[in-house]
C-alpha cells in the first residue's frame, strides 16, 4: 500500500491500474486508516469511489455489486438486498434515508489514487 | 351469545357454505359444527379421477377444508349423522353423539345408484364416489393382478362420471369395458352425431364401448366375473364399477317427516328453505322447487344463498335455476354441451360441422330466424365453447355455419371477447361475469392474471377460462407490460428469440442495437443467463467468467459461491442424486475444519459450507476438485439438485432405481443455466420420500416406468407439480424432460420459476403437453438438439477458474492489499460452530 500526503492533507492511496478493473466493474480497496473503499470503472470509462460498507447491510461488499445506470445516473446495486447507489454522490436510490461516503479518485499514468482526509 | 348452525356433510359444497358464513358472519354470530360421514376433510371430488396415479389424498383436499386456526368451526370426521329430530333440534350421530342446533343445512349429497342387476353385490362390484371407492377398486385391481397376471375392468354407465371412472380404470393400466344403456355415450350432454364421434375417439384410447346394451346379468366364476349383456356379449372382468347415475341422500329428510321431491331430494324453495324453517338442503340433496342439480356449480350457488341469509341476514338471493353446461376433457377428449344442445326449442335449426378426420364434431342450435345463439355440442375440440356459451340467448355476430368452419378466419376465434355483454359468465366454476373481471381491471387495479385469479377466483376452478383473462386486459387497454426494465422493452423470452436469431454474444453489442443506457442488477443478470443457455447452440460456449460477461453476474455468480448476510460466502458441491461415498464426506469434514466452516445439510440431499471469504474460496476448491468435487451450482439460476429417495436397490417398497435415475438426471443437466433456479427429485414409489411433486421437474418411480410431473413448486406459494406424462420408460422420460426444460427456458419471464409460467402460459398444462409430448409446434427436434449441445459442452466451472490466473486474481477482498482478510468479517462460536456476528449499522456521513 502506497500513501502520499498532498498539500491540502488529503492522502492518496494507490489502489492498482486503470486496466486491473474490467469496464463495468468494481474493485474492493483498503485506505490507511483502515476505510474500506469501492472503485468502479463506468461504461463511459468515469472512475468513481465509494465507501465499500453496504449500509443496510452493514456488509462490505459494495465492490462486488453490478454496475450499470438508472436513468443515466452511474450505479451500484447492493449484492445483498439490492438498493443502487448513486456512485457520483452516494445516495442511495432506493431508499432516501440511506448514503456511502464518496472519495475523490485521481488517475496518473494510468494508475489510480483515491483519497482520503 | 352464538347461535349453532349444524352443517350435515363435508362435501365440496359442504366446505363451500362454511367458508361462506365463517367470510361473511365477521361478529362471529354463529358456531358452526360440521359432521362429516367420511374420514376426511373436504376433497375435490370432481377431480377424484387425477387421485389415480398420485395415490395422494392430500393433494385433491380442498384449500383450508380442515378450518385450521378457526375458533368457531368444528369439524367432526367419520361420524355420519343418522337421526334428525326437528322438534327438538337435535341431530344424533352414528357413535351416539346430539347436536342441537338453531339452523341446520342439509349438505349430504348423492349416492351412487347401482341398478338391481342379478349379482350386483358380488365382491369385486364397486360404485366411483369416493377416496376409499377408489382405494378399493386399486385394492381389487392389485389383487387381480397377482393372482392372473393381469386385471380386467368394466364401468357400467357410459355418462360424464363413467367415462370418468373408465379414466380412472385405463389410469390405473386397465384397458376398461364401458356399458351403456342409450345408444350413445353422455346421452344427456352429446347428440347422436357427437356421441359417435366421442365412441370413435375413445375406442382410440384402449376403451371397449358397449353402447345400446344394458348388464342383465353378473356372475361369479372361478374368483373372477363374468358379465352377460343383453346384447348377448360376455365379459370376463375382475371388477365391475357402477356408474349409472346418482340419487340424492334424502333418507335423513324423509325419516324426520320434512317434505321431499318427487323424483327424491329435500324440497326446498328458491332459498334452499326446506318445509321446516331452520332447516335448508343445499348441493345434490336439494330439490329447488323439484328439481336436483348434480353439478358443482348450482351446489356452490345455492350455499352461497344459505350463507347470505344467515350470516349477512341478507334474504333477498334466490336460486336462479342453473346452467348445466358443460365442457370436460374425459380421456383426453373434448366435449362440451351448453343450452339448449337437444334443439328442444320450438322452431330451433341444428347447423353441423362434422369433420371426421380432423376427429370434431361441432354443433349449433339456433332460433329459427337462424340469428340468436340457442346451444351447442362440441367434442373433438371445445376452444371455442368459452366465446359461444356466453352468447347463449343472444344474436350471433355471424351466419352460424361460417362460424362453424374450421376454414373461418372470420369464424369464431373472430368473434372476440368484445363482443360478449358484461353479463356473460366467463368462470362458470365461481360464476364470474366479464362485468366482475372489467371492475376489477377498472376499479381494483388488477393488472396481471395473477392478480385477477386471487381477486375474483376467475379461472382458479377448472382453469379452462384462464385463456380468457389476458384478453381482458387487453380489451380494457391494459398492456401487460413485459419490458425487462428501463434498459430493454423486450421480454426476457423476445430476448431470447433475438439472441438466438442475431447470434449476438455480448451484452454490449445486445444493448446497442437493442436497448439503451448501460445496463443495470435486472438485465445484466438476465442477459448472461440468456447467453449462457444459448452458447453451445450457436457454438459460442465460454466460461461463463470469461471478459465482459463476468461483469454481467450477480455476485453469487461472479465468485461461485452464495454470498450470506456478512459478505461471507457458502460452498455447495455437487453430490447427485445425493449419493455420496464415505471417502467423500471425510474431504468434506476436512476442509470445512481446515478452513474452520460451519457446516449444514441442506434441502437438496447435499452439504452446505459456510463463513469462506472470497480469499478463500480458490483454495477451498482446490482441495475440492482435486477430490473429485465440481460446482453444485447453488449459486446459479441453473439446477440445483436432483433428490432421490434409496429406491428399489435397498428399499422394501421401491420398484424403480430412483437414485440411479436421479443421479443420470443430475450428471445430464448440471450447470443448465434457466430463468430461476430448477429443482428435481425422483421418487422410487407412489409414497414419493423424495417429494417428487414440489419439484420444477419431479419423477415418481411405477411398475411400469416412470410419472414425470412438472412445475411444482415449494417456497412460498407451494404447488403441486402436475403429471405430464405416465408410466414412460427411461429414455422417453429424459427425452420429455429435456424437451421440457429447454422449452421453459427459452419462454419464461426473467425470475419466473417454472409454477408460475404454467400458471400464466396460455392453454396451460394441456398447451404444455401439446408442445412437448405432441410435438404439435414441430420444435421438440429443436429442443432436443438443443439439449444435447448443452450436455455435450458442459465443463466444470470452478475448475475453468482453477486453471486461468487471471480469474483467480478477482478472489481477493482489497486490490491494494491482496491477502488481507476483510476485518469487519467477525465470528462468535453457537453450538460447537462459527456463526457471523451480526454486523451493526454505522454511521452514516
Amino acid at each position: 500500500m502506497t500513501a502520499v500526503m498532498d498539500a491540502g492533507a488529503t492522502v492518496w492511496t494507490e489502489i492498482c491500474a486503470v486496466s486491473r478493473i474490467p469496464i463495468a466493474c468494481g474493485v474492493g480497496a483498503l485506505l490507511p486508516d483502515g476505510e474500506q473503499v469501492a472503485i468502479f470503472r463506468t461504461t463511459d470509462e468515469e472512475i468513481l469511489a465509494i465507501g465499500n460498507i453496504d449500509p443496510i447491510s452493514g456488509a462490505a461488499v459494495l465492490s462486488r455489486g453490478i454496475v450499470g445506470d438508472a436513468d443515466g445516473v452511474p450505479c451500484v446495486a447492493s449484492p445483498i438486498y439490492k438498493e443502487r447507489f448513486d456512485l457520483r454522490s452516494g445516495a442511495c436510490l432506493d431508499d432516501p434515508d440511506m448514503s456511502v461516503p464518496t472519495y475523490p479518485v485521481r488517475v496518473e499514468a494510468g494508475v489510480i489514487y483515491v483519497g482520503s482526509a | 351469545m352464538s347461535r349453532t348452525l349444524v352443517v350435515v356433510g363435508n362435501g365440496m359444497v359442504g366446505h363451500r357454505l362454511v367458508e361462506a358464513v365463517r367470510a361473511e358472519d365477521t361478529a362471529g354470530a354463529w358456531r358452526v359444527v360440521v359432521l362429516a360421514e367420511e374420514p376426511r376433510p373436504a376433497y375435490d371430488r370432481v377431480g377424484l379421477s387425477s387421485y389415480v396415479g398420485t395415490w395422494d389424498a392430500d393433494t385433491l383436499t380442498l384449500a383450508g377444508s380442515s378450518y385450521p386456526d378457526d375458533d368457531l368451526v368444528e369439524l367432526r370426521l367419520g361420524d355420519a349423522v343418522v337421526a334428525l329430530d326437528p322438534d327438538r333440534k337435535v341431530v344424533t350421530t352414528a357413535s351416539g353423539f346430539e347436536q342441537d342446533y338453531d339452523a341446520l343445512v342439509l349438505a349430504t349429497g348423492s349416492y351412487p345408484f347401482v341398478p338391481p342387476v342379478p349379482g350386483h353385490d358380488l365382491p369385486g362390484c364397486f360404485v366411483y364416489r369416493t377416496i376409499d371407492d377408489l382405494d378399493a377398486i386399486k385394492a381389487a385391481a392389485d389383487h387381480a393382478r397377482e393372482v392372473t397376471g393381469r386385471a380386467a375392468g368394466a364401468v357400467i354407465g357410459g355418462g360424464l362420471l363413467g367415462l370418468e371412472a373408465a379414466k380412472a380404470l385405463r389410469d390405473m393400466g386397465m384397458s376398461p369395458h364401458v356399458i351403456e344403456m342409450a345408444p350413445r355415450l353422455m346421452p344427456i350432454q352429446v347428440d347422436d352425431g357427437g356421441g359417435s364421434l366421442l365412441k370413435r375417439l375413445v375406442e382410440g384410447l384402449d376403451v371397449t364401448v358397449h353402447a345400446g346394451t344394458s348388464t342383465s346379468e353378473i356372475g361369479a366364476d372361478r374368483g373372477r366375473l363374468l358379465a352377460k349383456l343383453g346384447n348377448g356379449t360376455e365379459l370376463d372382468l375382475d371388477l365391475i364399477v357402477f356408474s349409472a347415475g346418482i340419487r340424492p341422500r334424502d333418507e335423513l329428510a324423509r325419516t324426520a317427516g320434512l317434505d321431499v321431491g318427487e323424483r327424491g331430494g329435500v324440497l326446498v324453495d328458491d332459498k334452499c328453505q326446506t318445509s321446516d324453517p331452520s332447516i335448508y338442503a343445499i348441493g345434490e340433496v336439494a330439490a329447488v322447487d323439484g328439481t336436483c342439480y348434480g353439478l358443482v356449480a348450482p351446489g356452490y350457488t345455492m350455499a352461497e344463498i344459505v350463507a347470505a341469509q344467515l350470516a349477512a341476514g341478507n334474504g333477498d338471493a334466490t336460486f336462479p335455476g342453473a346452467d348445466m353446461s358443460t365442457k370436460l376433457k374425459l380421456l383426453g377428449v373434448d366435449v362440451a354441451s351448453f343450452g339448449d344442445a337437444h334443439a328442444t326449442t320450438e322452431g330451433s335449426l341444428e347447423v353441423v360441422v362434422n369433420d371426421a378426420v380432423a376427429g370434431t364434431y361441432k354443433k349449433l342450435v339456433v332460433s329459427d330466424d337462424t340469428r340468436t345463439l340457442l346451444g351447442g355440442v362440441l367434442v373433438g375440440d371445445a376452444s371455442e365453447y368459452n366465446t359461444l356459451r356466453p352468447l347463449v340467448g343472444r344474436e350471433l355476430p355471424g351466419d352460424p355455419a361460417a362460424i362453424l368452419s374450421p376454414a373461418g378466419e372470420s369464424g369464431i376465434g373472430g368473434i372476440g371477447i368484445e363482443a360478449l355483454p358484461d353479463e356473460a359468465q366467463i368462470c362458470s366454476c365461481n360464476n364470474v361475469t366479464k362485468g366482475r373481471i372489467k371492475h376489477a381491471i377498472g376499479e381494483e387495479g388488477c393488472d396481471t392474471v395473477p392478480k385477477l385469479k386471487a381477486c375474483t377466483s376467475a379461472g382458479t376452478g377448472c382453469g379452462s377460462c384462464v385463456t380468457m383473462l389476458p384478453k381482458l386486459l387487453k380489451s380494457c387497454g391494459v398492456e401487460v407490460s413485459k419490458s425487462l426494465c428501463e434498459h430493454f422493452s423486450q421480454s426476457r423470452a423476445e430476448l431470447f428469440e433475438i439472441v438466438a436469431a442475431t447470434r449476438i454474444t455480448t451484452f454490449s453489442e445486445l444493448i446497442d442495437r437493442y436497448g439503451k443506457g448501460a445496463g443495470c442488477a435486472i438485465c445484466k443478470p438476465a442477459v448472461a443467463s440468456i447467453l449462457a443457455s444459448i452458447a453451445p447452440v450457436i457454438g459460442a460456449d465460454k466460461h461463463i467468467l470469461d471478459g465482459e460477461q463476468a461483469t454481467l453476474q450477480d455476485t453469487n455468480d461472479r465468485f461461485l459461491a452464495n454470498m450470506q448476510r456478512n459478505g461471507t460466502y457458502s460452498v455447495v458441491p455437487r453430490v447427485p442424486g445425493g449419493e455420496i461415498t464415505p471417502d467423500k464426506l471425510i474431504v468434506l469434514g476436512e476442509v470445512a475444519k481446515d478452513f474452520g466452516l460451519y457446516t449444514k445439510i441442506t434441502g437438496g440431499q447435499r452439504i452446505d459450507l459456510f463463513g469462506a471469504t472470497v480469499d478463500q474460496l480458490p483454495h477451498i476448491w482446490k482441495r475440492l476438485v482435486d477430490a473429485g468435487f465440481e460446482s453444485g451450482h447453488a449459486y446459479g439460476k441453473a439446477l440445483r439438485t436432483v433428490k432421490s429417495c434409496v429406491g428399489s436397490t435397498w428399499c422394501r417398497y421401491g420398484v424403480q432405481d430412483s437414485v440411479g435415475m436421479a443421479v443420470e438426471l443430475e450428471l445430464r443437466y448440471r450447470g443448465l443455466r434457466s430463468p430461476h433456479k430448477l429443482k428435481s427429485a425422483v421418487s422410487g414409489c407412489a409414497r414419493e420420500c423424495a417429494e417428487a411433486r414440489s419439484k420444477d421437474f419431479g419423477i415418481i418411480a411405477t411398475e411400469k416406468g416412470w410419472n414425470l410431473y412438472v412445475c411444482g413448486n415449494g417456497g412460498m406459494t407451494p404447488r403441486h407439480a402436475d403429471l405430464l406424462a405416465s408410466d414412460v420408460d427411461s429414455e422417453t422420460l429424459i427425452r420429455l424432460i429435456d424437451r421440457f426444460l429447454m422449452f421453459y427456458i427459452r419462454t419464461a419471464d426473467r425470475l419466473q420459476r417454472t409454477a408460475p409460467w404454467l400458471e400464466e402460459l396460455a392453454g396451460g398444462l394441456d398447451h404444455l403437453r401439446e408442445v412437448i409430448v405432441d410435438d404439435k409446434l414441430g420444435i421438440c427436434d429443436d429442443l432436443e438438439a438443443a439439449m444435447a449441445k448443452h450436455v455435450e459442452n458442459y465443463a466444470d466451472e470452478w475448475q475453468g477458474v482453477l486453471a486461468d490466473p487471471d480469474k483467480l486474481a478477482r478472489f481477493t477482498s482489497f486490490v491494494n492489499a491482496p491477502g488481507m482478510p476483510d476485518p469487519t468479517i467477525s465470528f462468535r462460536e453457537e453450538r460447537q460452530q462459527k456463526v457471523p456476528v451480526l454486523l451493526g449499522i454505522p454511521e452514516v456521513k
